[in-house]
């Protein structure tokens, strides 16, 4: 197996989806609220995943702008979860290249009078190891 | 009836009037919310992850320990009960899962997903009912016109939340029915706020809550109500304008029962 296809597989086991089943409506990517901070959308990243490139997912932005609102999950007609493709290639960034979006330094300038603790603990969850 | 009680790490502290409210009437709606002794932080995300395992140990924690009670578990908390209910819906139906968290605590009786999950605004439609409440109103929010923020996690995915339909909900329009006040329904309640990436990406996060705003006003809300705190805070801090006041559901639903002042004090 060629080192693309053993990644590919990778994020099909760590979000469980089947790329197969995708019908490339694009329901996913005209569900998602943050569709225009995407540089991959939702619906790329199926395909991606299913034509093995998933070199491009791990090096793109997308994956620090999706929100996990499961608008796409809720909306998709043949119930693929595109945001659990997301997450996996996230968590794959996360794991194998030690690669943090926040770091415990930058949090007291990040902080506000109001900033609730479940900001904190779903950012901490989302961003890091 | 006494339900086991998850507050959430931020009904101690940001949230506090969220909690406070949602105990007095409680008690004023005769049921007894219980504190689950020394729960943990469920993480405020769900780990969607199929191979987390350690994500998901503090949500199996708290649901053990109703279970044990056999009581049916509380949240106010969007987040924590989206949280909950999906790692109980884990437990009860992922094999996988349920076996490696069960084999990790190898001491204890093992859990399947038996724990029943319920949101306050669950408890007060299908247990105490919008008509009780209704007759127990001492103080109708009359000619008030409040738009319901329902956000993404009570609602979706609705396969596993089973909270009320997910593109057209009505439970909170029907809770602010029963207060006295009128509901405005607006495209925008069911959208996201912007949640987490509120911390790093505030331009992100303004862009969401002004549509979510813009699209209330025009459909003539004066306020909004939400059960989530983070919710709460994009809503308010985070928007590039002068919103809506936003507000708990549990502040509404004290000033309605009258006894906003008693809690206060």
């Amino acid at each position: 197996m060629s080192a693309d296809a053993k990644l590919a597989q990778q994020i099909r086991e760590i979000s469980g989806v089947d790329t197969r089943k995708c019908m490339k409506c694009g329901r996913c990517s005209a569900s998602c609220p943050a569709y225009n901070e995407m540089d991959i959308r939702p619906h790329q990243f199926v395909s991606y995943v299913q034509n093995g490139n998933v070199e491009a997912l791990m090096n793109s932005k997308s994956i620090w702008k999706c929100l996990s609102c499961f608008a796409c999950v809720e909306r998709c007609p043949r119930d693929v979860k595109p945001a659990k493709v997301i997450e996996a290639v996230r968590l794959s960034v996360i794991r194998q290249r030690g690669e943090n979006f926040l770091s415990p330094d930058e949090i007291p300038a990040l902080l506000d009078d109001e900033t609730p603790q479940q900001l904190l603990a779903s950012a901490y969850r989302k961003y890091r190891k | 009836m006494t339900y086991s009680y998850f507050p959430g790490c931020t009904l101690k502290n940001k949230a506090k009037d969220l909690d406070f409210y949602a105990r007095a009437c409680a008690k004023a709606l005769g049921f007894q919310l219980e504190e689950i002794p020394e729960w943990q932080c469920c993480g405020a995300v769900y780990p969607l992850a199929s191979d987390e395992i350690a994500t998901k140990l503090s949500s199996v924690r708290a649901l053990k320990d109703a279970k044990a009670k056999g009581q049916d578990l509380v949240t106010v908390c969007s987040a924590c009960h989206h949280v909950i209910k999906r790692v109980n819906d884990d437990m009860a139906n992922v094999e996988e899962i349920r076996t490696k968290v069960n084999n990790y605590m190898s001491d204890e009786e093992p859990y399947n997903g038996e724990t029943k999950v319920l949101h306050y605004l669950e408890v007060l439609r299908d247990v105490v009912g919008f008509d009780a409440i209704k007759e127990k109103v001492v103080n109708p929010l009359k000619g008030r016109k409040i738009g319901a923020y329902y956000g993404c996690m009570l609602l979706r995915p609705s396969v596993t939340m089973q909270f009320d339909d997910p593109e057209n909900p009505s439970i909170i329009e029907d809770f602010i029915r029963a207060i006295g006040a009128e509901p405005v329904v607006y495209p925008m309640r069911n959208e996201c706020c912007g949640g987490y990436i509120s911390l790093k990406d505030k331009p992100m996060a303004a862009n969401m809550v002004d549509q979510i705003m813009d699209s209330a006003a025009w459909k003539g809300a004066q306020e909004l109500i939400t059960a989530c705190p983070l919710c709460m805070y994009n809503l308010r801090n985070n928007g590039t304008k002068e919103g809506l006041p936003v507000t708990y559901f549990t502040e509404l639903l004290a000033e309605a029962l009258g006894i906003k002042e008693e809690v206060q004090a």
